[in-house]
């Protein structure tokens, strides 16, 4: 509990460092890595988080390339069943849990205080805790290759009986219980640090709906989580305690349901197609409006129909479930409720299209694969409303139309979305932009061999081919499109290598290529009105906003007879950047010990009990050691509170910042 | 804690408030409500849990042959009252009046472990009686919600204690209040909790 935070908070004029618990300094930035493991500043954090997603974006595609290649034959013995089954598994898994959802909470954390006006998230500590948490339960999850007996095997829905202890005997589904639960613990902080970031942050005159639509969208995405992710806590749990403790959950012939499995899964299931989607839907809602050099059609609209799937999200899980038996009267329902979610998505499709009828469109990379986004994602939007007709469903369901529909939703619609967001943000993280025409490359290599690996499963589907079976049978016609989507995987595979290359290339042309400046595609939201790349305080001044899109106003009028008259250069409206003595939020290591703590009691639970005592100290500890932490170090009070003229409430606006000091109880 | 020195005096300021955040309520305590709302899914997957499963007895003894009502009633009535001493308990560091407050703080944290006494004994008592955790899937399920329930009210516990220990040390005082009250939010929903668990498990007969 934040107990000593305000008594402490830069009342003395002490000048030595409190030493909590006598181990560990409050750590100050002196430009090493420690700034790095002890840093509770969020663009520092949102950094960390996509480089850790890209990794693992590049260990789930390896495996899905193993996947194809197992499938690029038929009778391949490349793989193993039980091989492939792991493999699958990890894929999905991987892909989810510890690539778009890591990947997203990058730009939640790097650009949410930035588009609201903010100096940092409102819980700097917890922010970072988040992040280590979820790196602490990804690697745990990896580590099962190692030392698990193998990944996890059973899809990564994991129905039961088949996750129960006599299908699956090996660590794996331990590995996967444990490692989404701590990587949930991450998500549930992080959801609640970044909704009251939204809600308590913002700047003045920043009222909920002049918030850009990215923002709004990351709120939505933070709600989602926030009630999603408790119900995967109790199936993950449920199904711990089976494996663990031999209780009966998941037992037939104990008299258990597996079908509560697959409604506890769903239910947090799918919202988290939401939590996946919105994101990007929010970051193509800020490209596109750039790019078409008009504001968004139907500002408000797009809100809304963000609101509505956020809602709607929670009445659709069982139609994952026609084929379990769940009676007529479920199916109906949940048939009428998936059609009609379609509605909001529909609207978000024609505003898009909206925005860039009769805009100077400028097709950059950014913007080609925000077109992408809503071409790809329609399509999976359609084959999936083609799910909602529980006769074809019936069909359809455990074939290779669903694997189609899903990537094409959540590669097409959700990654394809992030990418975008990368092209359109890195000048404003790095300080110079990726190569335009190699961006471009990338993109329509992505999107060629994106639709080269999807497109065909489609087919493939239809006629019958099962997922999740490790080899097919020459003679059903299979042989073609596997082969196909096995090249194209390839293809994207290469693309990814490719954008890292763009990466690395740009960074050594940059400084032989003029800067990029506050604000180089003309932009909208209150992150261009600053330096690239960000200061590390944010803005000198806490703008005051009197508008939508406030920042465009500054630098345009619109006349009286309709006319658009810039008024100022984006050089001259925007911030300097050169602001001294801003109070910050003091760095901190007990996010990163507590996170440590969490992989050993895992790792207690599956090979030895004493393990978790180690880990439960080591957590316990930090807990305690956080709180009472000062919250900020007196040595970095040099600055006191006169640090920048009365532009919003500094004083305020710190001591909010720096009241991170927070609850960690009851995290189960 | 995230009150501003000053007034905001920024005349653009279109909203109401003169705190430091846009709702005016504070980080710390938004945060609890939103972490509370969380509470309700992961207590509302473990109801349903076990309401699906009341009846899965695999022919052997089920929770509901062993209740023993008057006896949780007593208990359900302890943790009920400790609401009350909760509310006193903030009262008095809102008046600055740490000493009771102090007081109240301990005595909110004993009637929790009275319950959790009583819950101990609750689980002991049904094991002897033949249900164990591994007996069917109603006792899986029984045993893991009302587990879950006590696990939150030793969090409370241990809450009170380093809140108690904290205003020893003179390092909580009526100027941090709202640190009680934030506790005393989690408080007050794991009582709330009980009462729903005591009314829909307990209470409620079998068909």
């Amino acid at each position: 509990m934040a107990i000593i935070e305000e008594p402490l908070a830069l009342t003395s004029g002490e000048q030595h460092a409190e030493r909590p618990l006598g181990v560990l300094t409050r750590p100050q930035a002196n430009g090493s890595w420690k700034d790095w493991v002890s840093t509770v500043d969020h663009k520092k954090i949102g950094i960390m988080y996509g480089v850790a997603a890209m990794f693992f974006f590049l260990v789930g595609g390896l495996e899905a390339l193993l996947i194809r290649t197992q499938l690029a034959f038929p009778e391949s013995g490349f793989l193993s069943a039980d091989v492939y089954n792991q493999i699958f598994t990890m894929h999905g898994v991987t892909m989810i849990f510890l690539f778009v959802m890591p990947f997203a909470a990058a730009f939640a954390n790097y650009l949410i205080p930035l588009q609201i006006g903010a100096r940092d998230v409102a819980f700097p500590r917890l922010n970072a805790l988040s992040f280590w948490v979820w790196l602490s339960g990804a690697i745990f999850l990896n580590t099962s290759w190692i030392v698990g007996g193998g990944g996890a095997d059973c899809g990564w829905f994991c129905y039961s009986p088949n996750s129960g202890i006599t299908f699956s005997p090996t660590n794996g589904v331990d590995f996967y219980a444990i490692g989404l639960l701590i990587t949930g613990i991450a998500s549930l902080v992080s959801a609640v640090n970044l909704a009251v970031t939204c809600l308590n942050m913002r700047a003045p005159g920043m009222s909920l709906f002049r918030m850009p639509v990215l923002t709004w969208m990351l709120l939505v995405t933070q709600f989602l989580l926030a009630f999603a992710l408790p119900v995967i806590t109790v199936a993950l749990l449920l199904l711990l305690f089976d494996r663990q403790f031999d209780s009966q959950f998941f037992d037939p012939e104990a008299g258990a349901d597996p079908l509560l499995w697959q409604h506890l899964f769903w239910i947090f299931g799918h919202p988290e197609v939401y939590i996946i989607i919105l994101p990007s839907f929010g970051i193509i809602s800020e490209v596109i409006p750039a790019f078409s050099r008009k504001p968004i059609f139907g500002y408000s609209f797009m809100v809304f129909s963000g609101i509505a799937i956020g809602f709607m999200g929670w009445g659709v899980w069982a139609h994952h479930m026609f084929v379990s038996g769940i009676g007529p009267i479920s199916v109906f329902a949940f048939s009428m409720a998936t059609m009609f979610i379609a509605v909001p998505t529909g609207v978000k499709i024609l505003n898009w299209l909206a925005t860039m009828w009769g805009g100077k469109l400028n097709f950059s990379t950014a913007m080609l694969f925000a077109v992408g986004t809503v071409t790809m994602f329609t399509i999976g939007g359609l084959s999936g409303v083609t799910h909602s007709l529980a006769p074809a469903d019936t069909q359809q369901t455990d074939t290779y139309y669903i694997v189609a529909h899903f990537h094409y939703v959540i590669f097409g619609g959700g990654v394809l979305g992030l990418f975008a967001g990368v092209y359109f943000w890195w000048p404003k993280v790095f300080g110079h932009l990726l190569d335009e025409r190699r961006g471009k490359i990338h993109f329509w290599a992505m999107l060629i061999g994106f639709n080269l690996t999807f497109g065909p499963m489609h087919v493939l589907g239809l006629q019958g081919m099962s997922r999740r079976i490790n080899t097919y049978s020459s003679g059903f016609g299979f042989e073609f499109w596997n082969l196909v989507a096995t090249i194209g995987s390839y293809i994207l595979g290469a693309s990814v290598l490719y954008f890292l290359w763009n990466v690395y290339k740009s960074k050594k042309d940059a400084p032989n290529l003029p800067a990029p400046g506050p604000d180089p595609w003309d932009a909208r939201s209150l992150e261009w009105s600053i330096p690239s790349p960000t200061p590390e305080h944010n803005f000198d001044e806490i703008p005051v906003i009197e508008s939508q899109d406030d920042w465009w106003f500054r630098k345009y009028n619109i006349e009286d007879d309709g006319s658009v008259v810039r008024i100022s250069s984006a050089e001259d409206a925007a911030q300097k950047g050169d602001a001294v003595g801003v109070h910050l939020p003091s760095p901190s290591f007990w996010p990163l010990v507590l996170a440590i703590g969490l992989p050993l009691i895992g790792y207690g639970l599956i090979f030895n009990l004493w393990l978790c005592v180690v880990g439960g100290l080591l957590t316990g500890g930090a807990i305690y050691a956080w709180v009472l932490e000062p919250v900020d170090d007196p040595d970095a009070g040099a600055h006191g509170h006169d640090d920048h003229r009365d532009g919003g409430d500094p004083d305020g606006e710190l001591a909010t910042v720096g009241a991170a000091g927070d609850d960690m109880e009851g995290e189960d | 804690m995230a009150t501003a020195t000053a007034p905001a005096t920024d005349i653009h300021h279109d909203s109401h408030d003169p705190h430091a955040t846009n709702t005016g309520i504070s980080n710390n305590k938004l945060a609890m409500w939103l972490f509370l709302s969380t509470e309700c899914l992961l207590f509302g997957a473990l109801i349903s849990t076990y309401l699906i499963y009341k009846t899965r007895g695999n022919s052997e003894v089920l929770p509901t042959d062993l209740f023993d009502i008057p006896f949780t009633s007593v208990s359900s009535f302890v943790l009920l009252m400790s609401s009350l001493t909760m509310v006193l308990a903030l009262s008095a560091f809102g008046r600055n009046d740490l000493d009771r407050g102090k007081a109240w703080l301990l005595v909110t944290a004993m009637l929790g472990a009275v319950f959790m006494g009583g819950q101990a004994y609750e689980f002991t008592a049904f094991y002897e009686e033949g249900l164990g955790y591994t007996t069917n899937p109603a006792a899986s399920a029984f045993y893991t919600l009302t587990g879950f329930h006590g696990a939150h009210v030793s969090i409370g516990i241990i809450m009170l204690m380093s809140l108690w220990v904290a205003a020893n040390q003179g390092k909580l005082t009526g100027k941090n209040s709202e640190t009680v009250e934030i506790v005393g939010l989690y408080w007050h929903f794991v009582d709330l909790v009980w009462i729903f668990i005591f009314t829909v498990i307990y209470l409620i007969p079998p068909e």
